[in-house]
């Protein structure tokens, strides 16, 4: 199927001699996200997410100089909650979908040294 | 045993007649989802208990004489990303795999004020994302027009339900056009409100600026009855508009005279469209002039940007969403991890489908460090050039009209492999969204003996034109009638 | 912990202090805020960051931060952001938290707070913003064993972070400025900032420079210093660490470090360059919060006066000396307390005198606060009015003040049990005049060589002689008449 309006297609992202985004970049925002990788699959999505940014890249030929963002389609006001507190959920169904508890509590792996956050 | 009800209103005149009770409807709907409907795998989990209860509640409120509205009693269905308190809720992923859940959605709330009977959840994409409700862990849903073609997405349980006489109607989700498409490729009508009209508390988040709730059927009557059950502001939403929800059944006069459709140039490109599409859309269009419509050009030049500005709101906005599932408060854990990390990375490697990770690796590359700026504040930027663009266009125009999709069904499987053709497909529903402006998609004929949709798409808050034309396009023909050559 | 200036080089210190806003609710949750109790006994759906929960403000925290904004001086912005801070932790259920980031509700104020001359320092406030505190994981391996538990009670409990500027020079400047700034927000009553409970929490960047250099140094992070000794000895502590490194001729490199307070040292938890990437972005869910110019003017309005506008005007309505004013303005509600027993009384001078002395001393041998303690504001100045007539003496009248501090009571019922009147009787203490002029004759001669400051030595061993009981007016009468009549052998 053809597009006028959207596609160009280029090359194929495997051939380019610069790509957009390298495997060791996949590899770095997959940690980021928490998804491990093997190196195949890295390799295939950075051809994929490469070919995805080569697209993308149609926008920079837009002028956006002095265009405000949209993070919020319809403008509208604050809306704000009386600071009134409800009964809290009963506590086993709280945590009854938990794939590990002890008691209340959610049971995760011990933190190790070096995954300290916050 | 009778047959599950036609439309919400030949339901509801049976039942007011007497001719039907709602258990009998609620049990037919049942019968066909698990019956002839199974293969079409448009549902991956039934209410049967608890529809049938209702049902009965339903029936002993109509013989004291009351009806809390049209759908009373009448069986349903809902996406299964929109949760209920003690149901299953999966969103079609397996990382959340065995998750009841402990809240009820406020859409669910209302269709059950409104006292339509949910009679399951509909299979979709994993999270939503998706046109072709392939990528789920429960496996492909199947177009009853074609079982070798998919349905669309990634509401296509919904739109295979409804369009396969399972259920009169049924509720989906749009993010980039998941409400639209498949309602188009299924052959029934589908609409995605202005963003902020229908309530999104319990509506598993794929892109919280963009998603919206909407609904199934085969007439714009019926659609309109399902948008007032469900539209409406919540205060547990801070993106809920507070604007009085109109009574659309009102506003379906019949009469389109008068009324100027827009035409963008920009979506009616001879190459660009499936010719079959292409005329099927132009004959619709000629059918509302020869209704009294005014047909007019109009603009929308920003429109060659919009699939790959929403790509980029979408997964940003995704990956943040989808952080949650983490393996610590629910869902699927991964077994015998090394320490912390570990277990976050295999849960989340295990659980997600393949979509769903190059989505949230996308995402989260377009807000990491050095790259926000040059791509998710840009995309952001082009938002408001499209949200102008229709500004723009409807000072000239009441609606505007396109094709809902530049082809029919496709084959299954036939672009899971090239998720870039794959997303081209969503060329004429991202810009809705984006804008935050409603659609309809509603059907007008067949090519190749596949339905095709017309879209229309009005200002934020214009559902009831809308409506109103779709219901005046239906009343002078009768795409909206036919039906897949197996059903029943 | 007072220290010296270090020799080489000086030392530039910011805080970013997180502070738990005194609401009900959660800031976008109705899940009650509570302290103590038992794991995720507090939660909502919206605290668990189930699929499809969405946040709501509430609106009371809003009011707060504009109250704080205001007291500090801040710029209140009638529009501000809230983004998603995306990282990955157990106790953060969404996976983001919800804050402000490049558009917060307040920037640039500043407080002011006492130094060691007697002086007044003002130090910046660049910026403060709302945000959500994350749940607790519990390492405690006698509670987890070799796991780690979550608690998500305190999920979503709203807080103020509240950042300065590098404006603080020393760690017992760093203390300072934290106490000064706990005790200002109890004062306006948006927290109760109890360090106990974790409703006040610092982390602190830290650079040392050569005198006179202008530029910064590198700096590096202290995180979760929850006691303001503990504050103070972990700064010491990277002072001592970065000079090393400067002294050896090396260079501090960006990082974040924990503190070990029984090893006395800071120890690098990761380097700058491994830093998370945030992923900051504003938060969909969210709308852009609006804040209405006549909402600042009003909350404006109700702002209870402040720390400094108390202060001058205690020196100009009550004539105190700065010191006192600023002593007793410290928080507000010793600064009531005072105004409530001026009125009772009469003069200020006196009620501040024994408040800052006898009060202050018995609450801080207790470890109370004035708020804390039994004794009313009319007690005092019925206690100051008793010593006044005459009727106790200021020696037994100090005694009691632990009494009415820890259980109250009425100070002349006090001094009546007591027994702690006054001597008047002229035969009682006519016999104890006597017996010291006998046993100081040396002194009774220098009285009357001319020398009459010795009275007041006199007068202090008549008191000792009498258990401090003697009615002071009476002991002078009788001495001087004694002295003045037995002339010269």
């Amino acid at each position: 199927m053809r597009h006028a309006i959207t596609l160009r297609s280029g090359p194929p992202a495997t051939l380019r001699a610069v790509s957009r985004i390298s495997r060791e970049e996949v590899e770095r925002v997959a940690a980021l996200a928490r998804l491990s990788v093997t190196d195949e699959e890295a390799g295939r999505l950075a051809v994929e997410l490469d070919r995805l940014l080569e697209y993308v890249d149609t926008l920079n030929s837009l002028d956006t100089e002095g265009v405000a963002p949209t993070s919020h389609v319809i403008p509208m006001a604050t809306p704000v909650r009386e600071d009134r507190a409800a009964p809290p959920m009963d506590p086993e169904l709280a945590v009854a979908n938990a794939p590990c508890r002890e008691g209340s509590a959610f049971v995760v792996p011990k933190v190790i040294e070096g995954e300290e956050e916050g | 045993m009778p047959a599950p009800p036609g439309t919400l209103q030949s339901g509801r005149d049976d039942l007011d007649a007497g001719r039907v009770s709602s258990v009998e409807l609620v049990d037919a709907a049942l019968a066909r989802a698990e019956g002839s409907g199974a293969e079409l795998n448009a549902f991956v989990g039934m209410r049967a208990e608890r529809a049938r209860a209702e049902a009965t509640e339903a029936d002993a409120r109509r013989a004291r004489g009351e009806r809390r509205s049209p759908m009373d009693g009448i069986p349903v269905a809902i996406k299964d990303n929109m949760v209920e308190m003690g149901e299953p809720t999966t969103a079609g992923s397996a990382i959340l795999e065995g998750f009841v859940s402990p809240y009820t959605s406020t859409v669910v709330e209302r269709l059950q004020a409104a006292g339509a009977v949910v009679i399951g959840r509909t299979n979709l994409d994993e999270f939503a994302m998706g046109s072709s409700t392939e990528h789920s862990c429960f496996g492909p849903t199947h177009n009853p027009w074609d079982r070798e073609r998919t349905p669309g997405g990634s509401s296509g349980g919904s739109a295979a339900a409804v369009a396969a006489g399972i259920v009169p109607a049924a509720l989906g989700s749009d993010t980039g056009g998941s409400i639209r498409q498949p309602a188009a490729l299924c052959g029934v009508v589908g609409i995605k409100p202005s963003y902020g009209r229908v309530s999104r508390f319990g509506l598993v988040a794929f892109a919280s600026s963009l998603d919206q709730i909407g609904g199934f059927a085969h007439t714009a009557a019926d659609t309109a009855w399902v948008l007032e059950a469900i539209a409406g502001h919540d205060p547990k939403d801070s993106t809920s508009l507070h604007e009085p929800v109109p009574r659309y059944s009102e506003a379906l006069t019949g009469d389109v005279s008068g009324l100027v459709v827009g035409l963008p140039r920009e979506y009616f490109v001879e190459d660009g469209v499936d010719p079959g599409v292409l005329s099927a859309v132009r004959e619709a269009v000629a059918e509302l002039e020869r209704a009294g419509a005014v047909v007019r050009e109009v603009s929308l030049p920003h429109t060659a940007y919009a699939v790959a500005a929403y790509y980029l709101i979408a997964t940003a906005e995704a990956s943040s969403n989808l952080a949650r599932y983490d393996g610590v408060r629910y869902g699927h854990r991964a077994a015998d991890s090394n320490g912390l990390t570990d277990m976050y990375e295999r849960t989340r490697s295990e659980g997600f489908g393949a979509e769903v990770k190059r989505r949230i690796v996308l995402g989260t590359y377009v807000l990491s460090a050095g790259y926000y700026e040059a791509y998710y504040r840009k995309a952001q930027q082009v938002r408001t050039l499209l949200r102008r663009d229709f500004d723009e266009a409807f000072r000239d125009c009441d609606l505007i009209a396109t094709p809902t999709c530049p082809e029919t069904a496709f084959r299954l499987a036939e672009k899971t492999d090239d998720p870039l053709r794959m997303y081209l497909s969503d060329v004429y529903t991202v810009s809705a969204p984006l804008a935050g402006i409603p659609g309809l998609s509603v059907p007008c004929g067949l090519s190749d003996g596949l339905p095709v949709g017309l879209q229309l798409l009005g200002p934020v808050l214009g559902e009831a034109v809308l409506l109103r034309a779709a219901d005046a396009f239906q009343g002078l023909t009768d795409h909206h009638t036919l039906r897949p050559p197996e059903t029943p | 912990m007072t220290r010296s200036p270090h020799p080489d080089y000086e030392v530039v210190i910011g805080l970013e202090v997180h502070t738990h806003l005194r609401t009900e609710s959660k800031l976008f949750s109705p899940a009650p805020v509570t302290y103590g109790e038992e794991p995720n006994h507090s939660v909502h759906p919206i605290c668990l960051a189930l699929p499809g929960v969405l946040p709501v403000l509430n609106d009371r925290a809003v009011e707060f931060a504009i109250r704080a904004g205001l007291a500090t001086h801040c710029k209140i912005h009638t529009r501000s952001v809230f983004a998603r801070k995306n990282y990955f932790y157990p106790d953060l259920p969404k996976g983001y938290q919800i804050s402000q980031y490049e558009e917060p509700v307040a920037t640039g104020g500043w407080i002011e707070i006492p130094v060691e001359d007697g002086g007044i320092r003002r130090i910046g406030i660049t910026r403060i913003h709302m945000e959500e505190d994350a749940g607790k994981s519990i390492h405690d391996a006698a509670i987890a064993g070799d796991a780690t538990h979550v608690d998500l009670n305190r999920a979503g409990v709203p807080l103020l972070e509240i950042v300065s500027e590098p404006d603080l020079r020393s760690p017992a400047e760093a203390g300072t400025y934290l106490r000064s700034l706990r005790s200002f927000l109890r004062y306006i009553q948006v927290s109760d900032a109890d360090l106990e409970k974790g409703q006040f929490r610092c982390d602190a960047n830290l650079s040392l420079r050569r005198h006179g250099e202008s530029l910064l140094g590198i700096r590096t992070e202290l995180k979760n210093l929850n006691s303001f000794r503990f504050v103070e000895s972990a700064l010491e502590a990277e002072i001592e660490r970065q000079a090393g490194i400067l002294d050896a001729g090396g260079q501090v490199v960006q990082a974040t470090l924990a503190y070990d307070a029984a090893t006395h040292r800071t120890r690098v938890l990761r380097l700058k360059e491994n830093a998370d990437d945030y992923r900051y972005f504003p938060d969909p869910d969210l709308v852009p919060l609006v804040i209405p110019e006549e909402r600042i003017e009003r909350i404006r309005a109700e702002l209870p006066e402040l720390g400094d506008a108390k202060r001058e005007r205690f020196v100009t309505q009550y004539g105190l000396p700065e010191y006192d004013a600023r002593l007793l303005t410290a928080s507000r509600s010793l600064a009531d307390f005072f105004e409530a027993a001026v009125s009772a009384y009469d003069t200020a001078k006196p009620v501040a005198n024994w408040i800052l002395r006898d009060v202050q001393q018995a609450l801080g041998e207790r470890d109370l606060e004035i708020e804390d303690a039994k004794l009313t504001p009319g007690a005092l100045a019925a206690l100051i009015r008793l010593v006044d007539e005459g009727a106790t003496t200021v020696q037994s009248a100090r005694g009691l003040v632990p009494e009415l501090v820890e259980r109250g009571g009425d100070p002349e019922a006090l001094v009546r049990e007591g027994g702690l009147e006054a001597v008047s009787d002229s035969d009682v203490l006519g016999q104890a005049v006597d017996q010291v002029l006998r046993d100081h004759a040396d002194d009774a001669d220098r009285y009357r060589g001319g020398e009459t400051r010795v009275l007041n030595f006199l007068m202090g061993q008549v008191m000792r002689q009498t258990g401090g009981k003697a009615n002071p007016g009476v002991v002078r009468e009788l001495l001087v008449r004694k002295l003045e009549s037995q002339a010269c052998p």
